[in-house]
């Protein structure tokens, strides 16, 4: 078992690595921050709300996420084939699931840097108010859950392909149809005919009904649950992907 | 230490490799030529696991490489086809990564480096990006990453390939010196380096082997007592092949 996670640890160090040895960790990082400030103060209503939350920053998450995070993951096995390192990397000894595993560590670790990059709005609401910091951390952990399921998305879609292009839009509709499925103005939609269990059995898809509940400060093990489901699920089919792939 | 079972792959409609049997002792460099797209690469790959037979069967070490995949590639030392290598890397950060996946560490990690670097005269370009490396020493890097181990079988897709005949020389000459203390197979396009290099040659056709045994040998077999005559009268070209196909 130990050897297990020395490969894994030795393919997160290398892909962290190929993050920031690249302009793309910089890149991404400027961006996402600057985005997340936007969002935040421009549009969020962050002073208008008149409380010391961190709601505005988080409702936009979800969306700002859906165009960042695949563009953080769509390298990570289409640049393999697209180099041929695939073969050099799949016949080390290391079982597929490990690379598998260590390639989304790597860039989930990445993505939960950003996150916590985004500290300095943490501080300016705890100068100007009040806030209650357990809800603020546990919209955190919702995030990063978050950030991790539309990984793992894109990990499957760019293990399908080795152009980084179609990965990128793939894994985009994939996590847009995860959102919709739970977006109220659509639900509301969908309620005028279709009856309201069938409503609400669609929206317990959605990563917004889950992602809404860390917001709320409630941690359920069934909102948990659901975000490790999809990713061990966009994990496995990653794995099947890439067996169908070598397999010809 | 290798040995191939009736080993067949086939893609959708296409055989690609149709029943190859065949051996590599230790102390054997085995030559594999055939024309392009004859089933070289696919055979290769068959080998070292990274793509899984049709039908037959591959044992490396007494191994089978379907049952103990991750055994099997603890022992075998791998240069695919056209060198690949994570080009955003330096030649040493590249190197250190192989080592450990190798589950090379500290010391070890160190000299097993050392080895391949001053073994592939690689010294020179150490702290460089693979990505500003001329074609001769990105091949030799990804060469190096294959010999980091020092592995009982070495599996070489075309190790010659865009190298100059300096270096191409370089490569043969190593190739025969590991040969002695290891199982061999290399495939490649130039006839005069199965006379350099190896024991013994394979040569396959549309995914069958038709011809098999030293060079002298096969040399033997021409008329003209040329390898490259012989090699003519037994493959096809691609293009012969697609009009009778």
């Amino acid at each position: 078992m130990r050897n297990h996670w020395a490969a894994i640890g030795t393919i997160v160090k290398r892909e962290l690595a190929a993050y920031f040895e690249s302009p793309v960790a910089y890149v991404f990082l400027v961006i996402f921050l600057l985005l997340a400030g936007f969002f935040t103060f421009a549009f969020g209503g962050f002073f208008e709300r008149g409380e010391a939350s961190l709601a505005a920053f988080f409702n936009w998450l979800p969306w700002l996420f859906l165009f960042l995070v695949p563009a953080a993951g769509m390298r990570l096995w289409s640049e393999e084939r697209r180099l041929g390192t695939i073969e050099l990397l799949l016949t080390m000894p290391v079982a597929d699931w490990q690379a598998i595993v260590g390639k989304f560590l790597a860039s989930w670790l990445f993505l939960i840097v950003a996150l916590v990059l985004s500290f300095p709005i943490v501080l300016t609401v705890n100068v100007l108010g009040d806030p209650d910091n357990g809800v603020i951390a546990s919209g955190y952990v919702g995030a990063a859950l978050l950030a991790g399921a539309y990984l793992a998305i894109s990990c499957m879609t760019s293990a399908l392909t080795r152009n980084q292009v179609i990965a990128f839009i793939l894994a985009v509709v994939l996590c847009l149809l995860l959102i919709l499925v739970g977006f109220s103005p659509l639900t509301d939609l969908l309620a005028r005919w279709a009856s309201p269990w069938l409503v609400e059995a669609v929206a317990k898809f959605s990563v917004l009904t889950h992602y809404d509940g860390f917001q709320k400060g409630v941690l359920d093990s069934r909102d948990l649950l659901y975000f490790l489901s999809v990713m061990a699920f966009a994990l496995f089919a990653t794995g099947v992907v890439i067996r169908n792939h070598r397999a010809g | 230490m290798i040995r191939v079972e009736n080993l067949s792959k086939s893609f959708g409609p296409k055989l690609a490799v149709d029943g190859v049997s065949f051996e590599v002792g230790k102390g054997e460099v085995l030559g594999f030529l055939g024309p392009n797209g004859a089933g070289k690469s696919t055979t290769m790959r068959m080998i070292t696991g990274f793509i899984p037979p049709s039908a037959g069967a591959v044992s490396v070490c007494g191994l089978d490489v379907q049952q103990n995949p991750i055994e099997v590639k603890r022992r075998i030392g791998y240069l695919p086809e056209a060198a690949p290598s994570y080009t955003e890397m330096s030649v040493l950060s590249f190197l250190k990564f192989a080592a450990e996946m190798r589950g090379l560490r500290g010391e070890d990690r160190r000299n097993a480096i050392r080895r391949v670097v001053g073994l592939c005269h690689l010294e020179s370009v150490l702290g460089q990006t693979i990505d500003t490396l001329s074609k001769g020493f990105r091949h030799r890097t990804c060469l190096a990453q294959a010999l980091i181990h020092d592995p009982e079988v070495l599996i070489l897709d075309e190790p010659t390939d865009g190298l100059d005949p300096n270096q191409k020389h370089e490569v043969r000459t190593l190739i025969r010196e590991m040969g002695e203390s290891k199982a061999i197979i290399f495939s490649t396009h130039i006839l005069e380096e199965v006379e350099a290099a190896c024991t013994r040659a394979i040569i396959i056709d549309r995914g069958r082997i038709v011809a098999n045994g030293t060079p002298a040998e096969l040399k033997a077999r021409a008329p003209s007592g040329k390898l490259e005559d012989f090699f003519r009268s037994i493959t096809r070209s691609d293009v012969q092949a697609e009009a009778a196909a």
